[in-house]
């Protein structure tokens, strides 16, 4: 039976109606419109689905909606939008980093948790905080320097 | 004058491309479709310039069957010269005949008049026309002649620039796929795939079926197509992960392990051709040999296949989908369900970078068996992971034995490449190729031989077969698999990536041989000034001055070659390290490819073309066996990770008088070979079959 789940969603306090075990991305995308988290494998093999859980990376495609409930989740919409981008999303767009942009919305939110835990990271630091993401395009070069940008833009190392 | 490109004789009405709006902004359309790999915003930038537009004036309709060109597929690295040069003809012809006009209305020469931001100006002052305000007096059914002289690469201003990518700004802040397109109410769907083209349903336990998915949901069956829908996505997801337990099929596929390595292909039958010099006689000399072999590979998607579709009431089917070709899909769609292709639309979205013919096809076709099943709904067919790796066609594997006949200085006088190969293409639109849905539909039609692409189109399993080195007479010997033993079709490159790493792979062993430095043995041999310069540069750039003896387990490999041998020429040296891995420690690639639209962008590819050919080389076999593949997850498919991809130096010669060579796939085959040289150097020996794997290193070792 649909059980009701109440969480924070980018801020906004929701409430759900789910089978407990529902995977988070099908509540995310389908009863919240939140079409940025994007499934790739529902294994925990790509990243692709990668939300915050209160300020953790996630994978929306396994976790079940009931150990969200109570918790803040955060999504690529919340990071910011195309009009008034994060920094981060500033530095992917200037340096074209990506190519089809499927895994991207999952390496932002990586990158979020990253520079918040870390606002001075190193490529090693980068590589090994996004070593659970597939890029199949081969813009991992691009990647790992806009997360650099971005760290500088934010001032970690300004 | 310009000669018309094959994209406008084949579309030559000019309303295909371009109509100018009221909103004064000009829409170009083009048959090409964005795959991740920046074409739109290139197409956009060309349009742009040639109309003498800010770019915000100018909107680019991509994949649309109702108000785009035909362009067949968005392939072979030919988008931009095709695409791009059919936009610059018409809209160099558009602006001509607008300037006419208005000179007609003004009563003055068409070179007395300027155009500023679309408005035309005469002797500096405003004339009260614009683009817009004449273009409804003219009859733009017409059909290009590719009479007006496009400008001069001299003048542009947009085309060269690195602008931002359009598709971008979606793609880092939500919703910007065909997986993301469905309105509030779609039904979602979930497919159970038919295990092979002749396997028929004996048994499905639907009860069970409905049961497992803990809410509501229907099945669809008919004939050996069932799929599973519903308003709830998860539910219908636990239905088709159930699934498979509760069907029984009759006559699956049932494959030998052995079939799926690419040393069972020379004993298969063969459609037999050979290419190249063929009456040239026999050279007399040492025969010099070398025999490599890449396995089947997937392309791995990110994203598994999707695709929307709803049959209207005014009976016409509308599709959403990633394929790469949206007018070809529609033809075969409208085959497959008997309907009028004027009574389909179908209409590209974007989806994850596909590098080829992946599900994207098959998924459409999905959804729009259940739309014509379903009148009303709009129905969204997403594929499951182990559905795409299970089901998605594989890049064939190959077997390629390049052999020279050397002279007494060391240098080829004769070239003689085998290649043993399934077919690189079956793509829809080719009548004779049947989809999955069709498959599971419609009796199977007879069997045909196989044909590859057209050596014009530069080949399938021969592409790149042919050295661009001095090497006496060169033949191919083509050896076409009759029955692959599962169902193949094109992946980046098609046959280039195997055919220059047997061609640099040789060359290596040539300039050993002839105790020669590999890469002056190579400018020894190259006769065309562009390649030898990109071969040059990129020894330039990777230090290669600096290499060392080799054996050490350090390696630096070069490889080279120029895309079909007619689009970008490209050059690669990589370093790497091997210890029971190995390990890739930089990578440099140099490329001339003309004209160069947008350089970050054009980068991008020969960069992200490095990282999918090292992971090819080092990591990639897709693997199948009895009733399909065993490949269908990442674990079992691992592709290059962060960790695993060096920093890359992509450099672009600037040539902009040239035409574009087209760039897209230029880089795969080169760093591939790079690899294995390098790794040869590393070692002092050669590992032979791709991937090279820690098994495959060790056995060399050991040899």
């Amino acid at each position: 039976m649909s059980e009701t789940f109440s969480l924070t969603v980018n801020g906004k306090a929701e409430t759900v109606s789910a089978l407990p075990d529902t995977p988070l991305i099908y509540v995310l995308r389908n009863q919240l419109g939140l079409k940025g988290v994007r499934y790739g494998c529902g294994l925990e093999q790509c990243g692709c689905c990668t939300v915050l859980v209160d300020g953790a990376p996630a994978f929306a495609c396994s976790q079940a909606v009931e150990t969200t409930a109570g918790a803040s989740v955060e999504t690529i919409e919340g990071l910011g939008t195309a009009d008034a981008p994060h920094p981060l999303q500033q530095a992917f767009m200037d340096l074209q980093a990506g190519q089809c942009g499927y895994c991207l919305a999952g390496i932002l939110m990586a990158a979020k948790a990253l520079l918040a835990a870390n606002a001075d990271p190193s490529r090693q630091d980068i590589v090994t905080a996004l070593d659970g993401h597939l890029c199949r395009c081969g813009a991992h070069t691009r990647i790992i320097a806009a997360i650099q940008q971005a760290a500088k833009v934010m001032g970690g190392s300004a | 004058m310009s000669k018309l490109t094959g994209s406008l004789i084949a579309n030559p009405s000019m309303d295909r491309w371009i109509s100018f709006l009221d909103d004064k902004t000009t829409r170009v359309a083009s048959g090409k479709v964005e795959i991740g790999q920046g074409v739109v915003t290139a197409l956009h930038q060309i349009a742009a310039e040639e109309l003498n537009l800010p770019l915000d004036r100018v909107t680019l309709v991509s994949g649309d069957t109702d108000i785009g060109p035909d362009e067949m597929y968005t392939t072979s690295s030919l988008s931009i010269s095709m695409s791009g040069g059919s936009i610059r003809l018409v809209a160099a012809e558009a602006v001509a005949l607008l300037k006419e006009r208005a000179a007609l209305r003004l009563n003055c020469a068409p070179d007395d008049l300027s155009v500023v931001d679309g408005a035309f100006k005469q002797n500096g002052a405003d004339t009260g026309l614009d683009y817009w305000s004449v273009a409804g007096e003219i009859d733009w059914s017409r059909a290009a002649t590719a009479s007006a002289e496009p400008k001069a690469a001299s003048a542009y201003t947009i085309v060269g620039q690195s602008t931002p990518r359009l598709d971008l700004p979606a793609k880092v802040s939500g919703a910007a796929f065909v997986h993301d397109a469905a309105p509030d109410n779609v039904t979602h769907a979930r497919i159970l795939r038919q295990p092979g083209a002749e396997a028929s349903l004996v048994s499905l336990d639907e009860a069970a079926i409905i049961r497992a998915a803990k809410a509501e949901i229907s099945v669809y069956r008919e004939k050996n197509f069932v799929a599973f829908l519903g308003q709830d996505e998860s539910a219908v997801e636990r239905a088709a992960a159930a699934a498979p337990l509760h069907a029984e099929w009759q006559n699956a596929l049932n494959i030998p392990a052995a079939a799926a390595e690419a040393a069972w292909l020379p004993d298969q039958p063969a459609v037999e051709r050979v290419l190249g010099d063929v009456d040239a006689p026999d050279v007399d000399g040492a025969r010099i040999s070398l025999t490599i072999s890449r396995p089947y590979v997937a392309h791995a998607s990110l994203g598994p296949s999707c695709a929307l579709a709803r049959m209207d009431a005014d009976g016409q089917l509308k599709i959403w989908s990633h394929g790469q070709g949206m007018h070809n899909l529609r033809k075969n769609i409208g085959a497959a369900l008997d309907i009028d292709i004027e009574n389909i639309w179908a209409k590209h979205l974007h989806g994850p970078g596909c590098y080829g013919h992946n599900g994207a096809d098959d998924a459409a076709l999905d959804a729009a068996i259940l739309a014509h099943a379903h009148p009303g709904q709009t129905i969204r067919v997403q594929w499951r992971r182990e559905e795409e790796f299970g089901y998605e066609p594989l890049g064939p594997a190959m077997l390629v034995k390049a052999e020279a006949v050397v002279n007494d200085a060391g240098n080829p006088v004769q070239w003689t490449a085998d290649v043993w190969s399934p077919v690189h293409v079956q793509r829809p639109g080719n009548p004779a190729v049947v989809m999955l849905g069709g498959q599971a539909l419609l009796p199977p039609p007879p069997w045909e031989p196989p044909v590859d692409p057209g050596e014009e189109r530069g080949g399938g399993g021969t592409r790149n077969a042919f050295p661009l080195y001095t090497t006496g007479p060169q033949r191919v010997r083509h050896h076409l698999t009759e029955r692959a033993p599962i169902r193949t079709s094109a992946l980046r490159g098609l046959g280039a990536l195997p055919n220059v790493v047997a061609i640099e792979g040789l060359m290596d062993e040539l300039a050993a041989r002839a105790n020669v430095d590999p890469l002056a043995y190579r400018l020894n041999l190259l006769n065309d000034p562009r390649a030898r310069a990109v071969v040059a540069r990129t020894g330039v750039i990777a230090g290669w001055d600096k290499r060392g003896p080799g054996g050490d387990g350090e390696g630096l490999g070069f490889a080279f070659a120029r895309y079909k041998n007619t689009a970008a020429y490209c050059a690669v040296i990589v370093a790497l390290t091997v210890e029971e891995d190995v390990t890739l420690n930089g990578i440099w690639t140099v490329s001339d490819a003309g004209l160069v639209i947008n350089p970050s962008g054009a980068r991008n590819q020969l960069e992200g073309g490095c990282v999918q050919g090292a992971s090819w080389a080092l990591k990639e076999q897709a693997k199948f066996e009895g009733e399909g593949m065993t490949t269908l997850d990442w674990d079992s498919y691992p592709i290059l990770r962060f960790s695993e991809v060096p920093e890359i130096t992509a450099e672009l010669m600037d040539l902009p008088d040239e035409p574009t060579l087209g760039v897209g796939e230029c880089s795969v085959g080169p760093t591939a070979a790079a690899i294995a040289n390098g790794i040869t150097h590393a070692l002092g020996t050669r590992v032979h079959d791709m991937p090279f794997t820690r098994d495959r290193v060790m056995a060399a070792l050991l040899r």
